[in-house]
């Protein structure tokens, strides 16, 4: 990989420049620091215990030429950011406009036309996109590092965030800011379509999981549905405990919940706990999962179930 | 320079009585340091020891090693134990108590008693942490809300015992100021006095003003976990930004109450090494001034993205690019003191000369920082993680190490090893550069901080930072060891080994229990090196 990452919005090669410009001006910095460090500690080595050494106290001149310089340099840096950033805060008249929820440990995206999406944002090649974002528990932080933007959600108050997609393709979503045991698994993808793909995506039909998807087995599909619309983050394969339970070996089997009740892990009672998580919660966990409801359709619900059913 | 005290009485080294209550009932000034040294020593090690672990579990992008929880608790300890226990009570409790009394020719600090109480309130702070282990805490460092107030661990308690070793911090800062005042021997006038002093006064200074907002923050937090007191829930119209303004409001001059003492010492270590006076001492020692006035005003810039107003932001860059410049002017001093130098690269010279390397880099990647459209991008990422580090290892730890192997013969009137002091301090610089330098890139690429889990593609750099943290690690073990072996059995010290012409010198290694036979009587400055007698 480059040391700058890929270029994916009108933004990004903005903070790139200054990124950019900061990176040669602390270069020639570094260098002058480490080269004249090296070389006194070279040159001016003791020879002899006896060494004489000249009473130097300072020198008025290069007290102010190193005070001044540096102070033009950080003023010019410091328009720069200022400049860049005033782009980054002010959206175009035109943008589309998407609301983001983040909560702990997904994103939910909710479009003009009333769809809805998880983990996934779907975005217009060329066309400003507005996020205007909140959070219900606590902080998050969106960011896209292709984009190189990133707003925290903030608990009480929207906040906002625009960019122009600038190329077709897929870019990582990651939380930035800490929000808990399943951070490192609050990820999502920015989906940046075609016009023609767009059109096509708005109008239902999903434009990423065309005839291909549909053909899939349920359990395979289910596979797909756990790793994309952000399952993961809490409910393990392996066994392991994360925010969850794991899906391993449950399915027949009965669990204990939170009153003391037992329930047998079947069909109907992993559907209600997709569509109504705090109807029954599994004793030792936290009732904090929230509803799926009209974000997976039945056949997603039941494509889970399926692969549920192979995690022996 | 400074008359030679004349021997007249029995010469009695204060490490002479025994027993554990002549330490903890002890009200001298250097024993006093002694019981922080060992303290903050063994927190830096216990935090580290939690560092190493994180690094390990971060060496696959799987949470192999650890749960997500369990990594989030480390890096919660890691960071909390580093900054209250180790680096911000640090050089200023250690090394200022030992110093501060000895190089402005003063029998002790101002209030002995005080200065032994500031010692158990930090143990009393340590003690509550310790019961706080039970249920660790989740949060961060930063103990943000809302989640910090709404995860079920501990966060009490944790809080608490760093609200209680603010106190600590407090009556040490009110301590040093009026000893610096008040206590200064005849004829070390403000200008004639050593640049570590300066540089703890303007510590202190930080440690008295910015230390209680902590403490009120902290405890607005555990009001409202334990009372459900709505300052930060916005369901109860309180306002979870508020807290960040809080924390950073104390954390920013926090930042410069952890590496002003080391700038301190680096400005003692340098000219003694170099056989030179300091290079533009005034600057120096103003520009310490300058920055702990200046730290006060650059809080915000940790919360360009929090959703503070635009103009908030533009304010705080500006000011943030303000403190750049007093920082630059020592890093250039401090290089041209060494000009036409008699350069010993003795190991705390080799410290002095790491810190000014890597400080410059943990200074110059602030810029990125603090340039606004800059810090949008790389906020939050490992770039935040590598420019701290590189502040505060390269930065303070190099002071810490620096100060350790220099003054350790005037403490303990021993030497140490030399040979095995400078491998242990060529692993350091290169472990702590392999581990660091390679998260810039990371950041820059856009990996977050604090993930357990991370993709795939940073598993190379991942990888090369944990190789670099096992160096590093190994290097501290092997510097640790050389130090207390020469407790054990080192050579015994003579008054000065280095030739320096600072006052704690000119009295027997290790000092008299009261200091100075007669209190010395300064005639010049601390730095007339190569000056024509």
């Amino acid at each position: 990989m480059t040391w700058i990452p890929e270029v994916a919005s009108n933004l990004a090669s903005k903070v790139d420049g200054l990124l950019i410009l900061i990176t040669l001006l602390s270069l020639v910095f570094f260098i002058l620091i480490t080269v004249v460090l090296v070389y006194f500690a070279i040159k001016y080595r003791r020879k002899r215990e006896d060494e004489e050494t000249p009473y130097i106290t300072g020198n008025e001149p290069l007290e102010i030429i190193w005070t001044v310089i540096p102070s033009i340099l950080l003023i010019i840096l410091f328009v720069y950011g200022y400049v860049v950033f005033k782009d980054m805060r002010t959206p175009p008249e035109d943008a589309l406009e998407v609301t983001v929820e983040g909560k702990q440990w997904l994103w939910t995206f909710d479009y003009y036309n009333g769809k809805k999406t998880i983990n996934e944002l779907y975005v217009q090649h060329n066309r400003p996109v507005r996020l205007v974002m909140e959070a219900p528990d606590v902080l998050h932080s969106f960011f896209v590092p292709a984009f190189r933007v990133k707003q925290d959600l903030v608990p009480g108050r929207y906040t906002q965030l625009w960019f122009t997609p600038t190329k077709i393709g897929t870019f990582d979503i990651f939380c930035a800011e800490y929000c808990g045991t399943g951070h490192s698994a609050m990820l999502g993808k920015v989906i940046v379509l075609s016009p023609e793909a767009y059109e096509i995506w708005e109008k239902g039909v999903k434009a990423d999981e065309g005839a291909g998807v549909a053909s899939l087995p349920p359990a395979e599909l289910g596979e797909k549905i756990y790793k994309e619309k952000g399952c993961n983050a809490c409910h393990s394969v392996d066994g392991s405990v994360l925010v969850g339970p794991s899906f391993k070996g449950i399915f027949g089997h009965a669990a204990v919940m939170q009153d003391g009740s037992s329930v047998n892990v079947d069909e109907n009672y992993i559907k209600q706990s997709i569509i109504e998580p705090q109807a029954h919660v599994v004793k030792g966990f936290q009732p904090v999962m929230p509803s799926f409801k009209g974000i997976l359709s039945d056949e997603e619900v039941t494509a889970l179930v399926a692969y549920i059913k192979t995690l022996k | 320079m400074a008359n030679h005290t004349i021997a007249h009485n029995v010469y009695v080294p204060f490490l002479e009585k025994k027993g554990i209550l002549s330490w903890i009932l002890s009200t001298d000034h250097k024993r006093i340091g002694i019981m922080y040294l060992i303290s903050i020593s063994f927190f830096f090690l216990v935090a580290g020891v939690f560092a190493l672990l994180l690094r390990y579990e971060l060496l696959t992008p799987a949470s192999d090693f650890v749960q997500p929880h369990t990594y989030n608790v480390l890096f919660t300890l890691h960071g909390s134990i580093m900054v209250f226990f180790f680096i911000v009570p640090g050089l200023a409790a250690s090394f200022g108590n030992f110093l501060i009394p000895l190089m402005i020719g003063a029998p002790d600090v101002a209030f002995p008693k005080l200065n032994l109480g500031s010692y158990w309130i930090y143990l009393l702070g340590t003690v509550i942490v310790l019961i706080a282990l039970a249920k660790p805490a989740d949060t961060g460092w930063t103990f943000y809300t809302p989640y910090s107030a709404t995860t079920d661990t501990d966060v009490v308690l944790i809080t608490f015992g760093v609200f209680v070793l603010g106190f600590s911090s407090i009556l040490t800062g009110l301590n040093f100021i009026v000893t610096i005042h008040k206590m200064r021997a005849p004829g070390m006038t403000w200008h004639r006095l050593p640049l570590f002093i300066w540089a703890s006064y303007a510590t202190a200074v930080l440690q008295l003003l910015a230390t209680p907002v902590v403490g009120i923050t902290l405890l607005l937090l555990i009001t409202e976990r334990t009372l459900g007191v709505g300052f930060f829930d916005p369901a109860k119209g309180g306002d979870p930004v508020l807290f960040q303004n809080f924390f950073w409001f104390y954390s920013h001059p926090a930042v410069y109450i952890m590496i002003i003492p080391a700038m301190g010492v680096i400005s003692e270590i340098i000219p003694v090494f170099a056989r030179k006076p300091i290079f533009g001492y005034k600057a120096i020692a103003y520009s310490s001034l300058g920055i702990a006035f200046i730290s006060f005003l650059v809080w915000a810039h940790h919360m360009f993205t929090s959703g503070i107003s635009d103009l908030a932001a533009t304010i705080f860059s500006f000011l943030t690019f303000l403190v750049a410049i007093p920082t630059a002017i020592k890093v250039f001093n401090w290089t041209a003191t060494l000009y036409k130098g008699s350069i010993h690269l003795h190991s705390a010279m080799l410290y002095a000369l790491a810190f000014v390397f890597l400080f410059t880099i943990g200074g110059l990647t602030g810029l990125f920082l603090g340039a606004l459209a800059a810090d949008i991008h790389l906020h939050d990422t490992y770039f935040v993680v590598a420019h701290m580090h590189y502040v505060m290892i390269g930065g303070t730890v190099m002071g810490f190490f620096g100060a350790l192997h220099f003054w350790y013969p005037k403490w303990f009137g021993r030497m140490f090893n030399e040979t095995v002091a400078k491998i242990a301090w060529f692993l350091i610089f290169i472990g702590f550069n392999v581990t660091f330098f390679p998260q810039f890139f990371m950041g820059i690429q856009g990996m977050p901080r604090r993930y357990a889990t991370y993709p795939a593609e940073f598993e190379s750099l991942m990888a090369l930072s944990t190789y670099g943290s096992w160096i590093l690690g190994l290097g501290i073990f092997i510097m640790t060891i050389n130090l207390i072996a020469g407790l054990i059995n080192g050579e015994k010290a003579p008054q000065n080994p280095y030739g320096s012409l600072s006052l704690e010198w000119q009295v027997p290694s290790p000092p008299p229990l009261e200091n100075f036979e007669e209190i010395p009587h300064v005639t010049d400055w601390t730095y007339g090196y190569g000056k024509k007698k």
